[in-house]
């Protein structure tokens, strides 16, 4: 009697299980099916498989890749450019700067990690309109090209990145002891070489949560790319990223759903992979920094 | 020999400093002097590495931890002064200007903040906001736990759902707002039209097309939320739940009496990052219903129904291309949600001790 309830409680909590992922898959199913159609086969039926073919999404993908308004495969490897760099970046001199606010208790290191914690809930919206005229004017009195640059897209992700970076580090740092280091600088470590030689391995763990909480929300990012880079860069020549690329061919069509479809669906695949490559490592990862942010 | 090496270095040491020194101020006189010259960028970074450079050859052992210090935290620290403090400091004394993106006349004073409140979209726009992220924090909780305790019961393959209903959480959402739209415009109204005979879009009506975006929110948040949930669970220990369940709790007293006190710090933390992700919430918003469609609000036509706070900011300064207003609204949303932050840091400070 007692077995029989728990094997039927079992297969109600699967059911409901399986029930609840495919009302949250469906939306990717309805992606995928319809990359598979034309656009008249769309509007008659966008549920079921009705008119849905190979043929077709490959004749969609690559009208989509050969579209003058969506250059995906630029957009790609500019947003991966800008990632990679902006995640080395952030990872470097993040720990650099959390190490050396976490090892020294003056006044001035203090000064400094609060204002980063408190510069944590300033929103975007409010240094938007501001940045894009420093970058622009500090970009033209230098000489160094800030807007529609990649470099100044990473120099923007380091600034806005910063504090949560050096926030997750700083909070592992404090547990590593200090006598590791002490022990390295009688050994006679200078101090650039304890913190690369002893301190830096030591860290692989946090900058892999930081490294994936970073990736995730700049690889997503829209409003920044979007400000910095110009909408009007969507077309031929310029810097773009991929939801910026995304909007901009949106923005531009009448809606075609079959293009439209298989661009979103373009646009996933990346992530979708690097998910089912790296699923553990990137759902730790965003519950530590949820959990210590 | 020792001190031959070290008289070497610091001559090195010092030539880069000097060197670097005068690249810097060479580049920063051109740039004074408004010269156009390409290699001017070029030579102040060279200046500037090998200024840090020098300071790092530099022999002395008393000044070298200090040196390093600088070195580390400089270029993270340049960044977050160029990128965050001088925009922050420029934009909030900008809102009280007639800036409009390149140069300023006059100081207007309160004009600005005066201006948009008189505007009934703006007012709108902070109500849906509010209604938005009340709906949001009770929903996104609610079925992040439900999800949580299905997925912490031991059953085989829970590892595969709990990736299932985290996966979107990932995907951008410009790109989840554009399916959503799809769905919405393409496949709900098929269905409601073979079910009620009715083919109007949810993304027609003002009302309805707010429970889209919440609907859309509520879908790819709540995985997050749930992984974070589960966490928690987690942490409940075993033995405690297996006391209760010898002493006759049903189910439900477990849960009302042991899960959710137990967790208390996790739905605290849930709670706060549904709070502000909700009011900052911009891409869903633009991709699904770019603000449309038209509502009525006090006798007056607005014909942007559901352009939330961010959206709105965006709206005014980049698409009607009013600066001025756009900032001092942006600098009213920074207020607002400063004050949500340390209300929320304080309750949760005030819980801590009471546990």
């Amino acid at each position: 009697m007692h077995t029989k309830e728990k094997t039927s409680s079992v297969i109600v909590k699967v059911a409901i299980a399986t029930i609840i992922a495919i009302y949250v898959l469906f939306p990717f199913f309805l992606v995928v099916i319809n990359s598979c159609k034309t656009k008249d086969a769309i509007t008659a039926d966008p549920i079921g498989f009705g008119g849905a073919n190979f043929g077709q999404l490959v004749q969609n993908l690559s009208d989509v890749i050969n579209n003058n308004s969506f250059p995906f495969w630029k957009a790609f490897g500019y947003s991966v450019e800008i990632t990679v760099l902006s995640l080395v970046f952030l990872a470097v001199f993040g720990s650099m700067a959390a190490w050396v606010i976490c090892r020294n208790k003056t006044k001035w290191s203090t000064v400094i990690y609060f204002t980063f914690i408190a510069s944590m809930i300033i929103p975007f919206q409010v240094v938007m309109l501001p940045l894009i005229s420093t970058f622009r004017d500090a970009g033209k009195f230098v000489g160094i090209n800030m807007l529609f640059s990649v470099a100044g897209l990473v120099f923007a992700y380091l600034g806005f990145g910063g504090a949560m970076t050096v926030f997750i580090l700083n909070g592992f740092i404090k547990g590593i002891p200090y006598e590791l280091e002490e022990a390295a600088s009688i050994d006679g470590c200078r101090p650039e070489q304890t913190f690369f030689r002893v301190i830096f391995p030591l860290l692989t763990p946090v900058i892999t949560t930081v490294t994936i909480l970073n990736g995730m929300w700049i690889w997503n990012d829209f409003l920044l790319p979007n400000m910095l880079l110009g909408a009007s860069s969507g077309g031929s020549g310029g810097v773009t990223t991929l939801p910026v690329a995304v909007q901009a061919f949106v923005g531009s069509k009448v809606i075609e759903w079959n293009l439209l479809l298989s661009a979103t669906l373009l646009a996933m695949i990346p992530i979708i992979v690097l998910f089912l490559v790296a699923q553990k490592q990137i759902m730790n990862g965003m519950i530590e920094g949820a959990v210590k942010g | 020999m020792g001190n031959e090496v070290s008289m070497g270095k610091k001559i090195t040491a010092i030539l880069m400093l000097v060197v670097g020194v005068l690249f810097f101020v060479r580049a920063m006189m051109l740039d004074f002097s408004g010269s156009k010259a390409d290699f001017r960028g070029a030579m102040l970074i060279i200046g500037v590495v090998l200024i840090i450079a020098g300071l790092y050859f530099f022999p002395t052992l008393r000044y070298h931890r200090t040196i390093i210090n600088i070195i580390f935290l400089f270029p993270l620290l340049f960044a977050f002064l160029v990128t965050v403090i001088i925009p922050l400091v420029l934009g909030v004394s900008y809102s009280f200007t007639d800036w409009d993106g390149i140069r300023m006349n006059n100081i207007v004073g309160l004009a600005n903040y005066t201006k948009i409140f008189s505007q009934k979209d703006f007012i709108w726009s902070i109500l849906i906001t509010f209604m938005f992220v009340v709906f949001n924090m009770i929903l996104v909780n609610l079925v992040a736990f439900l999800l949580a305790l299905l997925c912490t019961s031991k059953l085989k393959g829970m590892g595969f759902f709990r990736a299932a209903y985290f996966l979107h959480n990932l995907i951008g959402g410009i790109v989840l707002g554009y399916i959503w739209q799809f769905v919405f415009s393409n496949v709900v109204t098929k269905i409601t039209m073979t079910l009620i005979k009715d083919n109007t879009s949810m993304l027609e009506n003002f009302r309805t097309a707010f429970f889209a975006i919440i609907i859309v929110y509520v879908w790819q948040y709540a995985g997050y939320i749930m992984l974070i949930y589960i966490t928690g669970l987690n942490t409940v220990p075993g033995d405690v739940i297996e006391a209760a369940a010898i002493d006759g709790a049903s189910p439900m007293q477990t849960l009302f009496d042991i899960k959710i006190p137990m967790i208390a710090p996790t739905i605290t933390i849930c709670t706060f990052l549904t709070l502000t992700s909700a009011f900052k919430q911009f891409d869903v918003n633009l991709a699904l219903t770019n603000g449309t469609p038209s509502a009525d609000f006090m006798g007056e036509y607005i014909t942007q129904g559901t352009s939330m706070l961010a959206l709105n900011i965006f709206q005014t300064a980049v698409v009607k291309d009013n600066y001025p207003l756009g900032q001092s609204k942006a600098v009213l949303f920074f207020i607002i949600l400063a004050i949500v932050s340390i209300l929320q840091v304080r309750i949760s400070n005030k819980k801590e001790v009471e546990l």
